[in-house]
């Protein structure tokens, strides 16, 4: 920041009694030191938070004009769409916003992966961005209930009805996600309730990955630890500038759907009132969650895996497995920096995990597509294997990977790779 | 391997787009309805006043004797050209149950433009005593609950078959439908050639009737559509120029880093 803006008397009265101001200026700007080859992947965070704040300003004006009971739901969304003022592009907004969140974290995800940026000293950071997935997880699905359509219902009755697998407590646990004995209008107040909280849960989360960052500041393309200040730039106005720009693109491409596709990544079904008398012929949950879905319908009982972690079904039901793995598939995350026992960070040094890495990537997106369909024929097996390649990557590939790979040479430093690529 | 990440990325935003579009609920329908042209679809697109009116009319004279419209309301008319006696006419032609007044009592009034399209039924299980036990759904989002819902509910107007094909045995009551999930449906052909007479002297043919009612459930469906579009075309204006000038300033603000 420029010196000047610090002599203004207003703010040195301000600075004096508390430095906002060169807080600010050491977040993020010309006081934080950036490494300076930073590429377009490294946009999707501050894009992830630009969103999170669109779905919560978006949120609490339908929330003024939302109606938590099952009588009304539906209808009061409808009159958002109709009556209220603009109330269709707020609604839009906040529909594709969750769309759009998933999108930008899933990419800043894989990035991270690519990248290595889970790796010391940067495991915390990492650990916290996985407890903002599973937050923002329960968040959408808890949202996607409230328009009272038939997939909220039902999409709702399908997931809680799994915490019943758990022994014991499951039915428990059941009873009171419900409020009742089936998903009903107790069910729709707490998850309102809680979908109003969880946004404020994730902003808390923000702060701490944000805070963890700040520490050992960002990754980088190549990987590797920044030298001195020859391999630095100040965050302003170099970074400021260009994730304002990637905010603008990301506005054409979001707006465009909110315009000309509002209901692209939706299902009709949902624009049919909730009936728990009728179950639509195909339960599918939003895009985002098809991946798990698919994972969790893999588990049945002739699953070889299946009859490997349940010891040849004695030790647990194919449903409670599927739970399970399902849950597993994400948090397993927490524990890559340390089944990463590679040192290089970077998959440009990483001649056969950069194989691994794309198969793995389009291995979720293959689980994405399984999810979607109906689980029978042949759908059934492919999403067996693929399951398995999930958990065999994780678990067996990345650690074996790790130890016997031979990295290409690491370059010196970020300036000298930087003038050798002959910038 | 800039290349091959693109690829991936393309091959992924295709992938998932193809989740979304064909998804799950597709298999469970009949036969892909044909595409047809409709006057709203793509950027600029409006709905064709001349085919709403016809398709008002359709709906009031047939459709509305088994289906209600419980979301839209007699004064949203005025937005797609209706004049304000036209509406008040058209709504007083319907009776809603009011009050209580000041002794009480319920009582009958005209419709107002404020009320929303009356039902012809009382409530679900009047509506399945006279249709043969099925319950003829709210046609208010018809178009954005199906699959292709314009081009859908065309079709299945227009795809019943007089005669179940050999080896299909129909229960009761029901017709053959091509369109229809399980092809068995509980509605009789609602409409055919002439089943109306147009106003406007246009030939009323069944395939006409079809478009014109289904553009005025469009309409129903998606009211805020053409403000939509037109707000979509200056924002998208806007962003291009914003980024274009961001952009401009990012590579001026960067060209001493290279
Ligand atoms: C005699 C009563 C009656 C009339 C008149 C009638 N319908 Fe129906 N309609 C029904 C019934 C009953 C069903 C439920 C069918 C079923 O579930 O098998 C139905 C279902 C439908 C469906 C839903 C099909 C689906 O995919 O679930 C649409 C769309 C529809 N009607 C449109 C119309 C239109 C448009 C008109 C006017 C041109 C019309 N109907 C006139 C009784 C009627
Ligand atoms: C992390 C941020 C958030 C995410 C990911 C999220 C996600 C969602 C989703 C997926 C829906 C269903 C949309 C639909 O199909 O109609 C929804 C609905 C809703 N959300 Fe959120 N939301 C967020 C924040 C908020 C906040 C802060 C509020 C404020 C109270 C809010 C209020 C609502 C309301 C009232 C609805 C129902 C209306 C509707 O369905 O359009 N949301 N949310």
């Amino acid at each position: 920041m420029a010196f000047k803006f610090f002599e203004n008397p207003v703010v040195k009265w301000v600075e004096y009694r508390m430095p906002v101001f060169s807080f600010l200026d050491h977040s993020l700007g010309s006081s934080y030191p950036t490494p300076k080859n930073l590429n377009y992947w490294w946009n999707f965070g501050s894009l992830a938070g630009m969103i999170l704040v669109i779905m919560i300003v978006s949120g609490i004006v339908l929330a003024m004009n939302y109606t938590p009971h099952v009588d009304y739901a539906f209808e009061s969304v409808e009159r958002i769409m109709r009556d209220v003022n603009y109330g269709w592009l707020i609604r839009y907004i906040h529909m594709n916003g969750g769309s759009a969140f998933f999108i930008c974290v899933y990419i800043h995800l894989f990035r991270g992966m690519y990248f290595g940026s889970y790796k010391e000293p940067r495991e915390l950071l990492w650990i916290i961005g996985v407890f903002i997935l599973l937050a923002m997880m329960a968040t959408a699905f808890m949202g996607y209930v409230l328009p009272w359509g038939q997939m909220s219902f039902w999409g709702a009755t399908v997931i809680t009805n799994l915490f019943s697998a758990i022994p014991f407590v499951g039915d428990s646990i059941v009873t009171l996600l419900w409020g009742g004995f089936s998903v009903d209008n107790p069910t729709l107040n707490r998850f309102f309730s809680l979908h109003y909280l969880m946004p404020f849960v994730i902003v808390g989360l923000v702060v701490f990955h944000i805070w963890a960052l700040h520490m050992h500041r960002s990754n980088n393309p190549l990987g590797i630890d920044v030298k001195g200040p020859e391999d630095m730039i100040p965050f302003h106005p170099y970074y400021t500038v260009k994730d304002l720009f990637g905010m603008g693109v990301f506005m054409l491409i979001f707006m465009f759907f909110v315009f000309y596709a509002p209901n692209f990544f939706g299902e009709p079904d949902n624009y049919i009132k909730a009936n728990p008398l009728v179950t639509p012929p195909h339960i599918v949950p939003e895009w985002y969650f098809l991946p798990y879905y698919a994972i969790l319908r893999a588990f049945t009982t002739d699953f070889f895996l299946y009859q490997i972690v349940s010891l040849g079904g004695f030790l647990m039901s194919a449903k409670l497995a599927g739970v399970l793995a399902m849950f597993a598939s994400i948090l397993l995350f927490l524990l890559l920096p340390w089944l990463d026992r590679s040192k290089v960070r970077s998959n440009r040094f990483r001649p056969i995990n950069f194989w691994f890495f794309w198969i793995f990537f389009l291995d979720c997106l293959f689980l994405g597509y399984i999810g979607g369909k109906p689980a029978e024929g042949s759908f059934i097996i492919m999403g067996q294997i693929a399951t398995t390649y999930y958990f065999a990557h994780i678990i067996l590939i990345i650690p074996i990977v790790s130890i016997l790979e031979r990295p290409k040479p690491i370059p010196e430093s970020i300036s000298s790779a930087v003038t050798a690529a002959g910038h | 391997m800039k290349k091959v990440i693109l690829s991936a990325f393309a091959a992924a935003t295709i992938a998932l787009g193809n989740v979304a579009v064909t998804g799950p609920a597709e298999a469970a329908s009949g036969v892909k309805p044909p595409a047809q042209e409709w006057s709203w679809t793509g950027p600029f697109g409006t709905f064709d006043r001349a085919s709403l009116r016809r398709g008002l009319q359709v709906y009031s004279e047939v459709c509305s004797g088994c289906h209600s419209l419980n979301l839209v309301a007699y004064r949203a008319l005025g937005e797609v050209g209706f004049s304000e006696d036209e509406i008040k006419a058209f709504a007083a032609e319907f009776e809603v149950t009011d009050g209580p007044d000041e002794e009480g009592e319920m009582f009958e009034r005209e419709a107002r433009p404020a009320d929303m399209f009356v039902s012809p039924f009382a409530n679900d299980n009047a509506a399945r005593a006279s249709n043969n036990g099925a319950l003829p759904p709210d046609l208010s989002l018809m178009t954005k609950a199906r699959f292709n819902g314009p081009d859908y509910v065309h079709a299945l107007l227009t795809g019943y078959e007089e005669e179940a094909p050999e080896g299909v045995m129909l229960m009761d009551g029901m017709s053959y439908n091509h369109y229809f999930a399980g092809n068995q449906i509980a509605m009789a052909p609602p409409i055919d050639d002439d089943s109306v007479e147009y106003a406007d002297g246009t030939e009323a043919s069944k395939d006409q009737i079809a478009r014109d009612v289904v553009t005025f459930m469009a309409w129903a469906a998606e009211p805020e559509l053409e403000e939509r579009k037109r707000l979509g075309l200056k924002t998208m204006i806007f962003l291009l120029v914003l980024t274009g000038l961001l952009y401009a300033l990012k590579r001026k603000i960067w060209s001493d880093q290279h």
